[in-house]
């Protein structure tokens, strides 16, 4: 008889709803609950920035320029006298919709593609050539490039950083089609006549989703640091909209006189960053039984 | 030959999975094995056989497994308490283990001479120059020809029959006292594994090595054991020589998964109660287009791979076509290929009387539904991600079924498959194996197909739930008159459900007629040569007796 799987090691294949429950059920690690815990406060810290801040983070206020902290500006004021408090508040606003938006944009671009090109031999040659000229094009370069060419606010700006990221997801798809699509299932699949839209649909779509949840999760960290280094460059959204990366950029002049200028933002950056990509980890760690043995 | 203290003593032991709520795996174990000795561990999967030979060796995985009570000894050392430096040192010098894939074991970057050299330099203090003359030997004991070309060859280099001699000299060149061989032939062909088992045996008996031989084919356990350990759920249900244990078995377990062993003697025919002809083949040729190389427009044009040659065969409605034949012989090529799951070269497949190798995919649709398969691999053969119901009202909604219409079917055809049928609510894996063959099956019949084909549909289930398994497509062809194209490479099975048997080799058709003739009176040498390879076929299962 074949052995009835053991409770502890079952579904090796989830089903959507099973990975989903499988997430919220990620194992409690310290390092996890942290990281779930941060990026808790830094959206909470975004949606309610108009209660949480102090002044208007783009109020102008040259009689007040780069004071110290005090009870009426927490952390100071920068080159032009805006509270600097408020500015990061605000600023967690921008990064984290870049990250959403970004991630956003790519399942539903790369998806699709992903899905075509693993299936359709002659997509498959046409789309992935693109896929690696884009790759052969540095990130920042192709979004600098993008943004130049169009003005810069926060949909342009997605649209910038989400092209560069999409060739990965393309790929990662792909692969998952090409090994998927090999299965006995899908082959019984063709032999009823399932037309081809349903079998990606019902068939190939739902087992890319595991990776895919998880790869996303990188891209959301990769675009809310891509946003902050084109708003350090100058080439981002415009210098009095406050985000993390405008902050470090205007405070770099004065960083030796007033370090705080750069601290907060690069650390509010660093911790959202840090706590995604952990998050992301343990997503892995969760969908992958072979990963999940390996550190026990 | 036989001393009085046994090589290897296993007493009363137990493992349990670790973590908080252990299992018990292995339920109070004993057993011992003499010099000179095979004795084999039978049992289906999940009874704890494997398990008995990794906690020998010490190779439990630490993490999930531990020995947890009894004793292993070794020439009177005892394994459960020695270091795991002492451990490593006693495995390969005193005891040594083969592995069902010999592709896996040994390492694709090193040359073969390498690795068994290494062996070698650990163990001993030998110079390069001895270690080269012993390396030689041992490829030279396991009948390997060429051995300084083999010496220098890289594993993907040689056939799965070289390589697993190769792993049988890395085992045995430290002459160890006991060998433990887990299942060694199970990935090889018969003719191949007929003479692995000679080989076995015949170093066996030179170096008087004990062995621990682990398999799961009764068949096996005819040509090599001396004595026999039935495993079920971690017990052992009945132990004693081969002779005896097979002649007269004395639990109800063993007579159980002694009857389940399909016989070698081909049923009697069945009258031919159709005359219509539901699949013909003929000539039909697939091609396997030369690599394109760089420069290939250089020099001569090379020939193509011919995976299938001129094949011909008729079936007609309620009967049952058995293509046999080893791994590579095109038998599954053939069989794709007659699906349309791989488009034929050339000849014709009439479904009904239609010739469908030449369509469009699109215009297939009308035909697809008169031809079915069951897959292989029944954990692969079901969508994990949709229920029982969902894959099962797939095809007939394909052709404009109502979904209650098709749900109310879904639900006849589990029964039918001797399924639950509020199985129809559940995920593929919460079934087991067979059971998941049985709702291929159904899916299969759902569509109410004329053919059936099945590739290798039993191969991966257990010999009780394989016979299951054949007793329900048979019962499901008495019923429905269906027909079915058996593609099997296991002469047992085939003689057991063929009316027509067809056997391939390198692609061609090399004997086909019915199964009494093919099978008992074979014409062509090869087909007597696959027969004779065929294991325990010197024992006939169901009279419990030799074959006379």
């Amino acid at each position: 008889m074949t052995t009835s799987t053991p409770s502890s090691a079952q579904p090796q294949r989830l089903s959507l709803l099973h990975a989903l429950s499988r997430l919220f059920r990620l194992r409690a690690r310290t390092t996890t609950l942290i990281a779930a815990f941060l990026l808790l406060m830094l959206v909470v810290m975004a949606l309610m920035a108009p209660f949480i801040a102090t002044h208007d983070p783009t109020a102008l206020s040259p009689a007040s320029r780069l004071q110290g902290m005090s009870a009426e500006h927490w952390l100071g004021t920068d080159a032009y006298g805006r509270d600097l408090f408020s500015r990061v508040v605000y600023g967690a606003r921008v990064s984290l919709s870049v990250g959403l938006g970004v991630a956003v944009l790519t399942v539903l671009i790369g998806l699709p593609l992903g899905l075509l090109t693993g299936y359709f031999r002659a997509i498959d040659a046409v789309v992935m050539r693109v896929m690696d000229g884009l790759m052969a094009i540095p990130a920042i370069l192709a979004a600098i490039a993008i943004v130049a060419l169009t003005s810069a606010n926060l949909w342009t700006l997605m649209i910038a950083i989400t092209v560069p990221e999409i060739p990965q997801i393309v790929r990662l798809i792909r692969s998952q089609v090409l090994a998927t699509r090999e299965e006995a299932f899908v082959e019984a699949a063709v032999l009823m006549s399932t037309p081809t839209h349903k079998i990606l649909w019902r068939h190939l779509m739902p087992n890319t989703f595991a990776p895919l949840i998880v790869q996303c999760t990188y891209v959301c960290a990769a675009a809310i640091l891509t946003e902050a280094t084109l708003s350090f460059l100058g080439v981002g959204l415009s210098s009095e909209i406050p985000t993390w990366g405008n902050i470090m950029a205007e405070g770099r002049t004065y960083f030796q006189l007033k370090p705080a200028l750069i601290f907060w933002a690069g650390l509010l950056l660093s911790l959202c960053i840090l706590s995604i990509n952990l998050l992301g980890d343990a997503a892995r760690d969760a969908l992958d039984p072979t990963m999940k043995r390996k550190d026990g | 030959m036989r001393n009085d203290t046994p090589v290897l003593h296993v007493e009363s032991l137990v493992v349990e999975t670790t973590g908080t709520s252990p299992r018990t795996i292995l339920k109070g174990v004993s057993f011992e094995i003499h010099a000179g000795e095979t004795l084999c561990l039978v049992g289906e999967s999940g009874s704890g056989k494997s398990v008995s030979s990794l906690a020998t060796m010490g190779l439990l995985p630490p993490r999930s497994l531990r020995a947890t009570g009894g004793r292993i000894t070794l020439d009177g050392e005892s394994l459960l308490e020695a270091s795991a430096k002492r451990l490593s040192a006693l495995r390969g010098s005193r005891m040594a283990m083969i592995f069902q894939e010999p592709m896996t074991a040994l390492n694709p970057v090193l040359s073969v001479g390498q690795q068994l050299d290494e062996v070698l330099a650990c163990h001993t203090q030998a110079t390069r120059a001895e270690r080269r003359t012993q390396v030689l030997e041992a490829l030279e004991q396991v009948h390997l020809p060429d051995i300084q070309r083999v010496y220098q060859s890289f594993p993907h280099q040689l056939s799965g029959g070289q390589r697993q001699r190769i792993m049988i000299a890395m085992a045995l060149l430290l002459k160890p006292r006991l060998l433990i061989a887990d299942e060694p032939t199970t990935a090889l062909d018969v003719t191949t594994q007929h003479q692995i088992l000679a080989l076995i045996r015949e170093l066996q008996e030179k170096h008087g090595t004990a062995v621990l031989f682990i398999t799961h084919d009764m068949g096996v356990v005819v040509d090599i054991a001396d004595r026999v350990c039935v495993m079920n759920t971690g017990e052992i249900v009945e132990q004693g020589p081969v002779r005896e244990l097979l002649g007269a078995p004395q639990e109800a377990y063993t007579q159980r998964l002694l009857a389940a062993v399909p016989s070698l003697t081909p049923r009697p025919t069945r009258p031919v109660t159709s005359q219509r002809q539901v699949l013909s083949v003929s000539e039909l040729e697939k091609e396997y287009a030369p690599p394109r190389r760089l420069l290939g427009f250089i020099g001569k044009k090379r020939a193509g791979t011919r995976a299938v040659d001129k094949a011909s065969f008729t079936l007609q409605a309620g009967r049952t076509l058995g293509i046999v034949g080893e791994s590579g012989s095109g038998k599954s090529t053939l069989a794709r290929c007659v699906m349309r799951l791989i488009d034929p070269t050339s000849g014709t497949i009439r479904v009904d009387g239609n010739n469908i190798a030449e369509l469009q995919q699109r215009s297939l649709k009308p035909h697809r539904g008169r031809i079915q398969m069951v897959f292989q691999d029944p954990y692969r053969s079901l969508n994990p991600r949709l229920t029982i119901g969902q894959s099962l009202i797939e095809g007939p909604m394909n052709y404009g079924t109502s979904r209650a219409v098709a749900m109310a079917r879904a639900k006849e055809l589990l029964q039918l498959v001797g399924l639950p049928s509020d199985a129809i609510e559940r995920f593929p894996h919460q079934f087991s194996g067979g059971q998941r063959q049985r709702i291929a099956i159904a899916r299969a019949l759902a569509m109410e197909p004329d053919v059936i084909v099945a590739d290798e549909a039993v191969s991966a289930l257990d010999v009780s739930v394989q016979a299951q398994v054949l007793a329900l497509l048979d019962d499901i062809q008495q019923r429905l008159g269906v027909a079915v194209l058996f593609i099997t490479h296991d002469l047992r099975v085939a003689a057991q459900i063929c009316d027509d048997v067809l056997v391939m080799q390198r692609g061609r058709i090399v004997e086909y007629g019915p199964a009494e003739e093919v099978l008992g009176n074979p014409q062509d040498s090869y087909t007597r040569q696959l027969i004779d390879a065929a294991p325990g076929r010197t024992w006939d299962f169901a009279a419990c007796a030799p074959v006379a």
